[in-house]
């Protein structure tokens, strides 16, 4: 089948926006403008402005000097770059295959599109018609290439092209509406190659010679002797579902069966498109115009429609029915690719990232809050309270190794507390030490161990640890931080217990 | 009694302790090397997985000595091999000493539930999930009725689950099959080399349905959990009451 390409031109999209957004601009001379290099250069210009001698890569000054009444407005590349992207999937409703062509155009695939508006003229008068409805200027050309039809939408004058009659199309066209470099086209017409025809027919071999690879590609693409293809934009899907009830609902067991209905449909189409809900909102809309809303995560992506059913049942406590609910709503704001038939395969017995304690993750996540679960991985600092790291995540596995040089408590104190300790000799370990009102002698000990905080990191004195053991026979994490300095007392703490 | 007779026998022993809650592995020979010294006093000479154990922690530095034992116990039966889940009130275990255990601590998965309630709702669930090897819960005292809901659940799952009451007084009756004990006590010195030898416990075995009761002093020597000499803690004992 012939390819149909159609080509869409903006000549005026920045300043037809910002005179959509203010109709006072319709018939003033409008230009946009960007900084470059310390002066503002326009960037885009209306109709009128450039009817009365401004162009586009003029300083501000000199259209300000040309045309005093000229409005000024400022560019936001950014903003329209996403804007060309919005128009690309405003056509998708012409063609399912649309590419945003930067900087102000939009290219279609047409093939096998037009005959469903009763042919290629009608298609083209009812993708115009609209976007002068819209506000904004367009030109199209339809033809058989990606290179035909963009030449003749921003240099002919014909709308359609049909198909092999591209060559003909682009002979009287100047060389710039090949999309080539801007240097080969100075070269081109420093030669007096004007027009396209007089170099059409001239042998690759040569041309080639003198203006490059790149130029010879753009010819043989504009007159459908080399392949050339689109990058379309793709329209993130979003699920979504819903459910009217004729009668209102007001009882539990309603309530659980909308919900289970509606995941049942939603969680199916997942399963189709092999996507896993990692939120979901459940909105519930009353009679008397009142909303509720109950928001559930899982760790991992699922479309266990029973899974998560489990998880908003968690919550129905919450729901207040008044007089009845006749909308429920259930939409996925966050999901992650899932291929639901796998599960089986990689749930290896014993591994954390299994199917059965996500769930039950899941389930207390939603139950009790996220911030209680808790993994950890050993993080590469000496200071106790560095040495460990959150997991994000439980297929997350340690990067470095935990380090079991020496003793660290089962059973660590956030906060040391501080203790009362009489050490003989400074630099040895305490013989006893006071803690809440107890007194431990100590049999023996280990140490010290000095650890020291990261300057980069955190101020403060180093501290020299101790594992001690009392004549009970219980060990304790101390230290002593800082230095013995000038008969100043220094500072004692309990950290934690050791097995 | 013929070799016929005595295989009835075993049978109809092995019926007992599953409708008692206990559920001996299919092949006995599989059982914890380095657990042989307590075997004599565990049902079918099995320590009991897929049930409820219950171990008596009052001071915090006991609590650090159970969680050391239970760390010590977890290695020993499943070889650091599956998801175990610690439920505590408060976030202070250190992971990091874990490891000194054989357990591999980012196998770990901690959950602090704020209330008593959450607590109780956590280790059921969690107790029910087929996914883990074992549980490991703080409480603050268990009714028996929720040790009843947790021991039914653990039947059902084959999780081990083991509950660390540290309410204070005599502890109420309960469904957990087993209740220990375990305490600090003064490790052993490595070849009279000065410093700490390995972390040692005494290990009070209350109460095993369908075993004994027992005592022991274990110390665990980095790989092994291994009976420590009595005489030697003894003469140790008399050491310190003489210093002091």
């Amino acid at each position: 089948m012939n390819k149909r390409y159609l080509g869409i031109w903006f000549p005026y999209l920045k300043t037809d926006w910002f005179t959509k957004r203010n109709t006072a601009l319709l018939y003033k001379p409008v230009v946009v403008f960007s900084v470059s290099r310390g002066r503002m250069v326009i960037t885009a210009v209306n109709n009128i402005a450039a009817q009365k001698g401004i162009a586009v890569g003029q300083v501000l000054a000199d259209a300000k000097a040309i045309v005093p009444n000229i409005h000024v407005e400022g560019d936001q590349p950014d903003f329209f770059d996403s804007l060309l992207k919005k128009f690309a999937e405003w056509f998708i409703r012409y063609s399912p295959l649309v590419a945003a062509d930067a900087p102000d155009g939009v290219m279609i695939d047409a093939t096998g599109c037009a005959h469903l508006w009763g042919g290629e003229q009608e298609y083209l008068d009812d993708i115009t018609t609209r976007l002068k409805a819209l506000g904004y200027t367009a030109k199209a050309c339809m033809a058989g290439t990606i290179g035909a039809a963009w030449a003749i939408s921003r240099y002919g004058t014909q709308q359609i092209i049909p198909g092999g009659h591209e060559v003909t199309a682009l002979s009287p066209l100047p060389p710039v509406a090949l999309r080539i470099d801007a240097l080969v086209c100075d070269k081109l017409h420093k030669l007096g190659l004007y027009e396209t025809r007089l170099f059409l027919q001239m042998p690759a071999k040569v041309l080639r010679r003198r203006f490059g690879d790149h130029f010879i590609l753009r010819l043989q693409q504009a007159m459908g002797y080399q392949n050339e293809a689109i990058t379309p934009v793709v329209i993130t899907s979003t699920f979504t579902e819903r459910l009217y009830c004729f009668d209102p609902i007001v009882t539990r067991p309603g309530i659980e069966i909308a919900v289970k209905k509606v995941l049942d449909t939603l969680c199916e189409r997942l399963k189709k498109e092999q996507k896993g809900i990692r939120t979901a909102v459940l909105k519930i809309f009353g009679i008397e115009g009142n909303a509720q809303q109950l928001e559930i995560g899982t760790n991992r992506a699922t479309s266990d429609a029973v899974h998560i059913f489990k998880l908003f049942e968690l919550k129905f406590e919450t729901i207040a029915p008044g007089p009845g609910i006749e909308l429920f709503v259930l939409e996925v704001p966050r999901f992650d690719e899932h291929i639901a038939t796998q599960e089986n395969m990689w749930s290896v017995e014993g591994s954390l990232d299994t199917p059965a304690v996500s769930l039950l993750l899941d389930r207390v996540a939603n139950k009790i809050g996220e911030d209680t679960i808790r993994r950890y991985l050993p993080d590469a600092h000496y200071w106790p309270e560095r040495s460990v790291k959150k997991a994000t995540s439980l297929s997350q596995q340690p990067t470095i190794d935990w380090d079991t040089q020496k003793t660290r408590p089962v059973k660590i104190l956030r906060k040391p507390e501080p203790i009362t300790v009489a050490a003989p000799v400074p630099d040895y370990p305490p013989i006893l030490f006071r803690h809440q009102g107890k007194v431990h002698k100590i049999m023996k000990a280990d140490g010290p161990e000095r650890i020291e905080p990261e300057w980069w990191l955190q101020e403060g004195l180093h501290r020299d640890y101790f594992y001690v053991e009392d004549e009970e026979g219980s060990r304790y994490w101390i230290y002593r931080s800082g230095h013995y300095y000038n008969e100043q007392p220094v500072e004692w703490f309990l950290h934690g217990y050791c097995a | 009694m013929s070799p016929e007779q005595t295989h009835i026998i075993a049978s109809l022993k092995k019926e007992i302790l599953s409708m008692g809650g206990i559920k001996t592995p299919a092949i006995e020979a599989s059982f914890a090397h380095g657990l042989s010294f307590m075997q004599a006093h565990f049902p079918g000479r099995v320590f009991p997985k897929g049930a409820m154990h219950e171990l008596l922690c009052h001071q915090p530095e006991h609590m650090a000595a159970t969680g050391g034992f239970v760390s010590a116990l977890l290695a020993t039966l499943f070889k650091t091999q599956g998801a175990i889940i610690w439920i505590s009130p408060v976030a202070n275990v250190f992971p990091p000493a874990l490891k000194r255990f054989n357990i591999n601590p980012e196998q770990v998965i901690f959950i602090h539930p704020k209330t008593t309630t959450q607590t109780l709702w956590v280790v059921e669930e969690a107790l029910k999930c087929h996914g883990l090897k074992a549980v490991v819960a703080e409480v603050n005292g268990v009714s028996f009725t929720h040790s009843r809901r947790l021991q039914l659940a653990v039947e059902n799952s084959n999780v081990t689950g083991f509950l660390l009451n540290y309410q204070k007084g005599n502890p109420a009756t309960n469904a957990c099959v087993s209740r220990w004990q375990v305490t600090t006590a003064p490790s052993q010195k490595i070849d009279g080399l000065p410093g700490i030898g390995f972390p040692t416990w005494k290990v009070e075995l209350q109460k095993m349905r369908s075993g004994k009761k027992g005592e022991w002093m274990v110390e665990w020597n980095g790989s092994n959990l291994q009976q420590v000499n009595e005489t030697m803690v003894h003469h140790q004992f008399d050491l310190i009451k003489q210093a002091v």
